[in-house]
């Protein structure tokens, strides 16, 4: 019985010991030498490992800056500038400050603005709706509702509202990181600029179609008529492809061509809210 | 024994309800609208403006890449403008619009009804032939038939196949001019014999339209007598199961010969057109007509006034049906091309193709999908897919974006017949996501390949 | 019509669909039932009631109030489950066992794993395999109580493979085949009479709700299995068609095996579950402590069937 126990006890001993030493030598033999600046720089992230940045993963971001000459391609859109300067004190570098972003979804096809005339029968995919068929309304441009940006959305900042029928992106929690702007077959959700105070001036349209043929799909779609572009004092619309678009480095927000706009297409939010003035010719 | 394909398939009920309705023809409506993109590949560029006056089969586009095909004009008249306009699926595509002011043809096309039955000897005669009068293939995917009759140098095609399976239910718009063109056929086909220096053609048509074999195999033996040129022409009787008519099964039926994944029918001595191509070769060649009309079936459970119309191209699918009585009541959903492979119609107010080879009302009871369920993994799927593909899989595979997996498991091959999708008692939506999926594989072999060339 | 429906292809369906299919199932148990019923009286519609009713109700509890999703109880799949469990109990189960079995069929073994379509295990035989281990003297007395008609030699408690294991070859000689075939002395629903299982088969056959591949490679192994050992030494082993007529093989091969869910998918696949589940039954019951193998073989074969489905697939066309 002693025995036994004693010989149990030896042979594991003796058998660890071998295996020890083996794990040891082969540790050794095969450890990969990566630069210990990686997992500093890794520490730092926001560890979602969204993609948002164009790599793979926030180690795969975190290796890439370490290789990096400076940090001028890498940008980190969910932890935004106060992670970057983080980065860029663990690198030694310098960063360049980065305005933040936001999604928005350039389209106002509402239910209201924009009467269905078909219906969907199919998987609920806004991939699988586009190469179908141009969608449940006469606008080949607009949303297709069916919310693939809301599944591809992956901090739960956006989500259909079920009266519009169009996505909407909770500010506070979008990250910028681009998943949506991917995912939407029809591009229609663009980042800009988040603005001061949250203000954003942008033509809530993406339709290239002709004037009239776009305004007989949706009410409130950009029918190109430039007026937005000649009040703008700034130059930051363009027309192009019958769809004004504005450029959110050049504009100042002082929201004239808002009131120009003859279909409402152009969209001002989170400005304070003044008292309406009632236009009769309106 | 039936020569039929050897793996899996489906029985939907065939429905041809539209079977005894003789062609007619159909006015020409005031306005046609010619679309640029009525092929695969490159759309065509148009090449006339508004005011032009045109000519009935004058040309008024022309190929922009070397798998592209010329567009016609299918009537004669002012060309009003040229422009975007929404096709079926609400798409908006350049088209060519055309005001119609009497019927004038171009000269130099030969509009009697005259048989010609000698075959020209010279081979580039017949592909200019084809290609300056715009044919492309009628059996679904409206490829440009003179591509496909120059097959590499290095392959070499022994069979020529037609295709009369029509093996989607509903549609007889094939079976029309089996009957009433047959001879016409036949010419075609020996024509496409000749460009291809085969020996052997078969014309395969599925069972259940005995008329048809009956009448084509008249069709050849009179032709036999005539000339040479057509010996080595046969009529086989093949299974109605569908799809019958898919390229790659109609190979299996035929020759017992299976295309490799992501080959060419030309990998294993095939070269198959459509019965509808066959006829359009015959009057591009023998008459130097370009496709200007081709035949529609008008037709539905729930449709009074069935109908086979020879239609100008370019005729916008709601004359026709307004030709015809209008939308019937109970219809929800109107399909261009058959139930099984067709393609919903977003806008009724958009024209026909060449390719258009039907106009199909289906009632909701028909169509619309059932409330899915949980897959229960009974194989149907798995059964009913003619490539031996294993639908549930795929569709998993798909849902997280398992590329490697996709492509070990053949996603490519999928032929999009809807087989999985009609026979899944679970009602998934098997093909949707696949279809997708198979886009995507596709994309990720070419972009590998690319470079190697 | 104001506004066209749009979707992708096809724009047909067949008409088969889940609860048509369970609903086959059902029609080909009817012919079993009915042999169990007339032979077991009252007591079997008692324990069929409860299983259906516990099982149906079970499905609908737990799907509605426990996952919160909308019930699919209309698909018939718990009412298989329920005929299939009461046709592998004793008409002398108590109520409660019954319930138990129901249990663990539906709420442990089908409702975990998500209900229909996500379960590892066939339910009815998991049901009965632990009502089998727990209640052992419940599940092995197979006397007829109060049958509607009587079987030739009726009334004793054990089976004829009961009968075997315990008290050897001898014990059984003189089975008549033909009076088996029809009606057998006691056992479950199978054993009772194999034409009524072999008429299910062949519904199901030609409605092509199942594929014969694995029914018929269970038999097959079973039968050749048993031969085996049969020709070398006729003494001590029963003959192949002994084993083929006796136990739940033929009831388990044909709509416990072929459960859809439990199952390997491709043809091949079904042809080496089948194998695997006709020699671990014949292993059990030559070699075994149980009489009788069925549901443990066929458990044992359902835990392959995800690495089955990994290594054998269709054929694929245009590749060798």
């Amino acid at each position: 019985m002693t025995t036994t126990i004693i010989w149990t006890i030896a042979i594991i001993t003796v058998l660890g010991t071998v295996l020890a030493v083996v794990l040891f030598l082969v540790a050794k033999k095969f450890k990969v030498e990566e630069d210990p600046r990686i997992d500093e720089v890794e520490k730092v992230m926001p560890g979602a490992n969204c993609g948002g940045c164009g790599f793979a993963g926030c180690r795969a971001f975190a290796q890439s800056c370490v290789e990096a000459s400076d940090l001028d391609k890498n940008f980190c859109p969910v932890g935004g500038n106060d992670v970057m300067k983080k980065v860029a004190a663990v690198l030694g570098l310098e960063v360049k400050e980065k305005a933040p972003m936001v999604a928005v979804v350039r389209c106002n096809g509402t239910c209201e603005n924009r009467p269905r005339v078909n219906d969907y029968d199919g998987v609920s995919s806004c991939k699988v709706k586009a190469a179908l068929y141009s969608g449940d309304t006469g606008c080949f441009y607009g949303c297709l509702g069916c919310g693939d940006c809301v599944s591809a959305c992956q901090f739960g900042a956006l989500s259909m509202d079920p009266v519009t029928g169009l996505p909407v992106v909770d500010e506070e929690k979008c990250t910028a990181c681009g998943a949506c702007v991917k995912a939407c077959p029809k591009r229609i959700i663009e980042l800009r600029n988040k603005g001061p105070k949250n203000r954003r001036v942008f033509v809530s349209c993406v339709n290239m179609e002709k004037g009239a043929v776009a305004r007989k799909s949706c009410k409130s779609a950009c029918i190109g008529c430039g007026k937005c572009a000649k009040v703008c004092p700034f130059g930051a619309i363009t027309v192009e492809h019958n769809v004004a678009y504005i450029d959110f480095n050049k504009c100042k927000l002082c929201k004239k061509c808002v009131a120009e706009c003859p279909t409402g297409a152009i969209h001002a939010v989170n400005f304070p809210v003044v008292k309406p003035v009632m236009k009769e010719e309106a | 024994m039936k020569n039929t394909f050897s793996i899996g398939g489906v029985h939907p009920n065939d429905s041809k309800i539209s079977a005894d309705c003789a062609i007619e023809v159909l006015p020409a409506p005031k306005t046609v609208y010619i679309s640029m993109a009525q092929h695969l590949g490159g759309p065509a560029k148009a090449i006339v403006a508004p005011g032009d006056k045109v000519k009935t089969g004058q040309v008024i586009g022309e190929p922009t890449a070397f798998i592209s095909a010329y567009v016609h004009s299918s009537v004669s008249g002012t060309v009003k403008s040229v422009g975007l306009r929404k096709d079926l699926a609400g798409i908006p595509v350049i088209h060519v619009e055309i005001d119609v002011e009497g019927d004038e043809w171009m000269e130099g096309i030969d509009t009697s009804d005259r048989l010609v039955t000698e075959i020209p000897q010279d081979k580039s005669f017949i592909i200019d032939r084809i290609k300056n009068n715009g044919v492309v293939g009628l059996g679904g995917a409206t490829f440009p038939t003179n591509v496909k009759l120059c097959p590499p140098p290095d392959k070499k095609a022994e069979v020529l196949i037609l295709n009369g399976a029509e093996c989607e239910p509903y549609l007889t718009s094939d079976y029309r001019i089996m009957l009433e063109k047959s001879e016409q056929i036949v010419i075609g086909a020996a024509l496409m014999k000749k460009v291809l220096g085969v020996e052997r053609t078969v014309i395969g048509i599925e069972e259940n339209k005995p008329k048809a074999i009956e009448a084509m195999k008249k069709a050849v033996s009179s032709l036999k007598a005539v000339s040479g040129d057509y010996s080595g022409i046969e009529v086989m009787t093949l299974k109605k199961k569908y799809p019958q008519g898919g390229e790659k099964q109609l190979i299996d039926a035929v020759m017992h010969r299976q295309v490799r994944s992501m080959g060419l029918p030309i990998d294993v001595g095939a070269v198959v057109q459509n019965v509808a191509t066959s006829l359009a070769v015959y009057d591009a060649v023998q008459k130097n007509r370009p496709i200007v009309d081709n035949t529609v079936t008008v037709t539905g459970d729930c449709f009074s006034r069935q109908s086979n119309l020879l239609v100008r191209v370019g005729t916008p699918v709601s004359y026709i049906i307004d030709y015809l009585g209008g939308v019937p009541e109970k219809a929800v959903k109107v399909v261009s091309g058959g139930p099984m492979m067709g393609k919903a119609i977003a806008n009724l107010d958009a024209a026909t193709l060449k390719g258009t080879s039907s106009v199909l009302f289906l009632t909701e009871e028909q169509t619309k999908r059932k409330p899915q369920s949980n897959c229960i993994r009974c194989g149907k799927c798995a059964d009913a897919c003619p490539m031996g593909l294993e639908p549930f899989l795929l569709n998993k595979l798909a849902k997280n974006g398992m590329m490697d997996e996709l492509e070990a498991n053949a996603v490519q091959d999928c032929i999009e017949c809807g087989c999985c999708l009609y026979s899944c008692p679970a009602n998934i939506p098997l093909l949707d996501v696949i279809r997708l999926a198979k886009g995507d594989v596709i994309r990720i072999i070419r972009s590998r390949t690319a470079p190697k060339k | 019509m104001d506004k066209l429906l749009v979707s992708p292809s096809p724009h047909i369906h067949s008409r088969t669909s889940t609860s048509s299919l369970m609903l086959d199932v059902v029609i080909a148990l009817m012919p079993v039932t009915i042999v169990s019923v007339l032979f077991y009286g009252w007591p079997e519609i008692l324990v069929l009631c409860v299983s259906i009713v516990s099982c149906v109700a079970l499905e609908y509890l737990i799907t509605r109030f426990m996952l919160k999703k909308k019930p699919a109880v209309s698909d018939f799949s718990a009412v298989v489950t329920g005929i299939l469990l009461a046709l592998n109990l004793p008409s002398t189960t108590p109520w409660w066992v019954v319930f138990i079995g129901a249990v663990i069929a539906i709420g442990v073994v089908k409702m975990t794993f998500g209900g229909l379509g996500q379960n590892l295990f066939n339910p009815a035989i998991a049901g009965r395999v632990f009502l089998l281990l727990s209640f052992p003297t419940y599940m092995t007395n197979w006397a007829s109580t109060g049958g509607f008609i009587k079987a030739t030699d009726a009334v004793s408690g054990s089976t004829l493979l009961g009968i075997l294991k315990e008290e050897g070859i001898n014990a059984v000689a003189g089975t008549d085949y033909l009076n088996m075939l029809f009606l057998n002395t006691g056992g479950s629903a199978g054993e009772l009479s194999a034409i009524a299982v072999i008429i299910g088969f062949i519904y199901l056959l030609a409605r092509k709700v199942i594929k014969p591949y694995i029914t018929l490679s269970i038999l097959v192994t079973v039968f050749v299995f048993a031969g085996i050992f049969w020709l070398v030494n006729p003494t001590e082993y029963a003959d192949p068609l002994f084993h083929l007529l006796t136990g739940g093989i033929l009831l388990g091969s044909v709509f416990m095996a072929t459960d859809y869910v439990t199952s390997p998918m491709s043809n091949l696949g079904g042809i080496i579950f089948g194998i695997g589940i006709g020699v671990i039954t014949m292993v059990i019951r030559l070699f075994g402590a149980y009489p009788e193998g069925v549901s443990f073989a066929i458990l044992i074969m359902n835990m392959t069937v995800p690495l089955i489905n990994r290594f054998c697939h269709q054929k694929k066309y245009g590749r060798a």
